[in-house]
């Protein structure tokens, strides 16, 4: 018998990121494209959000591909198949607003290409064709090249270093793509903030429609502590609850950015910490 | 004076010691002490603190003759018949508008301390595992409750006891609403949530933590299972001021600070993971009992912290002790004084606010002076902000369920016995009044389980 919130899978698939399968059947069976889940590692652990990349509401699980960045993540990393998670809830945040819009440009860096992945697969099923580019800094860190093939009618691949496909970033292939003549209808961007603050400067006036899914620090996820919030159209919304998907082309990125940073210090403590327990 | 004797002071501890730690505030009263207090209840009073005073009508001379008698268990049955958790509401309600305000002593003399005595009741049976017997039959109907603050714990405990099968669900990780995020440990203990979270378990109350209705199930999905929904989701959604510079870093809504600080024991960082930020210089904006609890914190984690309200000393909206547990403590307030923009040296972190200085005005709707603009600003250097100027009702239920009504300000419409547009579906608490209290929030879950009962009767 599987219990709720038992790890039931893990990989890494490349360094220092990781696949895993957690059981959560009532987040499996309301689950959309798009939406992310809140999740603590153990019980003095924090509230982390993660992105949804796939589930399966027959069987029951869910699956979340992970970076490890600083102590939650690590915390999570030191789990193995059959221990279970303190806490899992969700599914938060609106589903993609997709629909079929025509030619659709998917750009995805690190381990937002996983969370590209579930709204890719969607906007294939509805009928769109879908162009896909993937980046990563090289050719070993690049994952889900395979996932999104299978999803998109092309995939476009570069790498900061030139190790595979074009050398550069993922924005400077969108850049070739609309030099090129390549018409679209909407873009998703899913990855780091810098890349998706990048891709919405070359897109904009070019591309009609243009989402970003926003990774603002977080602590509640269900709207009621304002940690996530961003100014969107001049308004201040929560990513949680009012997202996490935005229009990219009225996001303030710098004041994601500056947001971003509020805890480097006592993040760096933390890690310190870990590090001096001998747990890492 | 002489012949009804002065008030019962509880004893605090020592300002000094207390600013250090998040232990409780104030002591429970001792026996002798509550009896003592108790007894100063004049006879043949027509107790306007009950019928005007407190909102669930507790009955306060009859319950004070009991502890006067040392009858504290009849004094704990009589409490309960109308407020649930003895132990909680003598220790944040506002008594001094409520019960105290109408305590015919005031204008003789000096009020009874009915929260003291109350609060001692409570413990009393906490500590002596005084449980109340579920007796009712099965009803073998079930009832799924949204949310486990004060509406639902109470609403929860009163179906239970009525019979029915009840399931609570909750999306934090921990229960309690605003008693376990928002007031902090030093004026609400969190053992005695414990315990009442025990005690709703022991009733054979259910509770679900992590699911969040309204995505993780529907309303009209949990209708498939269960015989009525009630909700109880509270009014958590910040306000923000809407002023340049308030998206900073440094700048935190209290509610962020708070469950940083309680739900998630950031003041046990690093033991726990969740990291906060303290600053050295902190202004906490607005003066009601978030901006009292967030301002004690921010003093308890080494800041030097300065309130700064709108409006003056007279209209300090928090309990009247807590704001004199403050000042006592040495927070420092800064009356008649608005933020019109936050400012930042580095381009991340808040250095800077703008002050409006402000003057009273003719009065407002609630017969306060309003705050009017002088037109005349002055800076105040501080690297940390924590802004406390009040909740929407929380929009996450609503936005998800097009069905149920709404009003202008983002509250659940409910008739007066607490029935939602949809069949079956009930609300109370915070999300029907907007922001309010601890004793209301019960009141309604008491209500609303009431209508559930009747309701329920003639299907
Ligand atoms: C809606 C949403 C979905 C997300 N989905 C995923 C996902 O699918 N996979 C994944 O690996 N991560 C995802 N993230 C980011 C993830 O939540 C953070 O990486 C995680 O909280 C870091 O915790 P930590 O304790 O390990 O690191 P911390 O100690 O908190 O941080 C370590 C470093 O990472 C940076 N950092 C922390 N949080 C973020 C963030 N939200 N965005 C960018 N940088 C951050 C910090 O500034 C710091 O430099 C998502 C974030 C959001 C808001
Ligand atoms: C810091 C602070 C201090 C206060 N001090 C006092 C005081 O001293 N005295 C006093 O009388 N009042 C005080 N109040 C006000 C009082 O706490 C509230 O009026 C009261 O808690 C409202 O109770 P409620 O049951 O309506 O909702 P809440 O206590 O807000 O509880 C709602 C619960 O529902 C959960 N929830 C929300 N949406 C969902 C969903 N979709 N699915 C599942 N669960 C959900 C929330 O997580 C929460 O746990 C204070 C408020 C704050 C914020
Ligand atoms: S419930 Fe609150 S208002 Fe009512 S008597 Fe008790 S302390 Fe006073
Ligand atoms: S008004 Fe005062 S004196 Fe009268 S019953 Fe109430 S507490 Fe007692
Ligand atoms: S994370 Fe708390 S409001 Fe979004």
């Amino acid at each position: 018998m599987i219990e709720e919130r038992q790890i039931i899978y893990k990989k890494e698939l490349a360094t220092n990121i990781y696949e895993i399968l957690v059981q959560a059947p009532k987040v499996a069976r309301a689950a959309h494209a798009g939406q992310f889940v809140l999740i603590m590692v153990e019980e003095k652990g924090e509230r982390i959000p993660m992105t949804l990349v796939d589930w399966n509401p027959e069987v029951g699980w869910i699956k979340m591909v992970y970076q490890e960045v600083g102590t939650s993540t690590i915390k999570l990393s030191m789990k193995n198949v059959g221990d279970e998670i303190y806490y899992v809830a969700g599914p938060l945040g609106h589903p993609s607003r997709v629909s079929k819009f025509g030619n659709v440009l998917m750009v995805g860096g690190g381990v937002g290409i996983p969370a590209l992945y579930p709204i890719a697969r969607e906007l294939k099923r509805l009928g769109n064709r879908v162009i896909t580019v993937i980046g990563a800094k090289t050719s070993n860190a690049l994952i889900y090249e395979k996932e999104m093939s299978e999803v998109s009618d092309e995939v476009r691949i570069t790498t900061d270093d030139g190790s595979k496909g074009l050398k550069g970033f993922t924005v400077d292939a969108v850049k070739l793509l609309l030099n090129q003549g390549e018409k679209f209808d909407a873009v998703w961007a899913v990855g780091p903030a810098l890349m998706m603050k990048a891709v919405a400067e070359v897109t904009n006036g070019k591309i009609p429609v243009s989402y970003s899914s926003l990774n603002s620090l977080m602590v509640c996820g269900v709207g009621m502590c304002g940690a996530c919030r961003v100014t969107v159209g001049h308004k201040t919304v929560l990513t949680c609850v009012d997202g996490p998907e935005f229009d990219s082309y009225q996001v303030n990125w710098k004041e994601l950015a500056i947001r971003l940073q509020a805890y480097k210090k006592e993040e760096m403590i933390s890690l310190e910490m870990l590090k001096g327990a001998g747990k890492v | 004076m002489s012949k009804i004797g002065h008030r019962l002071e509880p004893k605090t501890r020592p300002p000094e010691i207390r600013k250090k730690d998040f232990e409780e505030v104030e002591l429970t009263v001792s026996p002798e002490e509550a009896m003592k207090e108790a007894s100063r209840d004049i006879k043949f009073c027509a107790a306007p603190c009950s019928v005007r005073g407190c909102p669930v009508s507790v009955n306060v001379p009859g319950f004070l003759k009991k502890v006067s008698e040392g009858d504290f268990k009849e004094a704990y049955k009589i409490l309960i018949q109308n407020t649930p958790v003895p132990s909680i509401t003598g220790r944040v309600c506002q008594q001094e508008i409520q019960c105290e305000g109408q305590c015919v002593l005031r204008r003789v003399g000096e009020p009874i301390a009915i929260g003291a005595v109350e609060r001692f009741v409570g413990d009393w049976a906490l500590d002596n595992n005084i449980e109340i017997p579920v007796t009712a039959e099965k009803k073998h109907k079930k009832v799924a409750v949204v949310g486990s603050g004060p509406s639902g714990i109470v609403a929860a405990a009163d179906l239970a006891r009525m019979g029915y099968d009840v399931t609570m669900y909750e999306a934090f990780h921990i229960p309690g609403g605003v008693l376990a995020y928002g007031i902090p440990e030093f004026r609400l203990p969190k053992r005695i949530l414990r315990k009442e979270f025990e005690r709703l378990q022991n009733m054979g109350v259910d509770i679900e933590l992590g699911v969040v209705v309204g995505t993780t199930y529907t309303i009209p999905e949990l209708l498939k299972d269960y015989n009525a929904v009630f909700l109880g989701v509270g009014a958590g959604r910040p306000m923000f001021l809407n002023i340049p510079g308030e998206n900073l870093a440094g700048i935190y809504t209290a509610n962020e600070f708070l469950t940083r600080v309680n739900l998630m024991k950031a003041y046990m960082f690093p033991e726990y993971d969740t990291p906060i930020h303290v600053g050295k210089k902190v202004a906490v904006i607005g003066a009601g009992n978030t901006a009292m609890d967030a301002a004690r914190s921010a003093l308890r984690l080494g800041a030097d912290v300065y309130v700064i309200y709108r409006r003056g000393r007279n209209e300090v909206s928090a309990r009247a002790v807590e704001f004199k547990h403050a000042e006592e403590e040495g927070v420092k307030f800064i009356f008649w004084a608005a933020p019109a923009e936050f400012q930042s040296n580095d381009g991340v972190n808040v250095s800077n606010i703008k002050l409006m200085k402000m003057k009273p005005g003719e009065p407002d709707r609630s017969g306060r002076p309003r705050p009017v603009p002088t037109g005349e600003t002055f800076d105040f250097d501080t690297d940390m902000v924590i802004t406390a100027i009040g909740f929407y009702p929380n929009p996450l239920i609503p936005q998800m369920t097009p069905d149920l009504k709404v009003d202008d300000h983002g509250r659940v419409v409910v008739d007066i016995e607490g029935r939602t547009s949809i069949p079956h579906v009930y609300a109370g608490g915070d999300i029907v009044t907007g922001e309010s209290t601890v004793i209301e929030a019960m009141g309604w879950g008491r209500r609303v389980a009431r209508t559930i009962d009747k309701d329920l009767q003639k299907i």
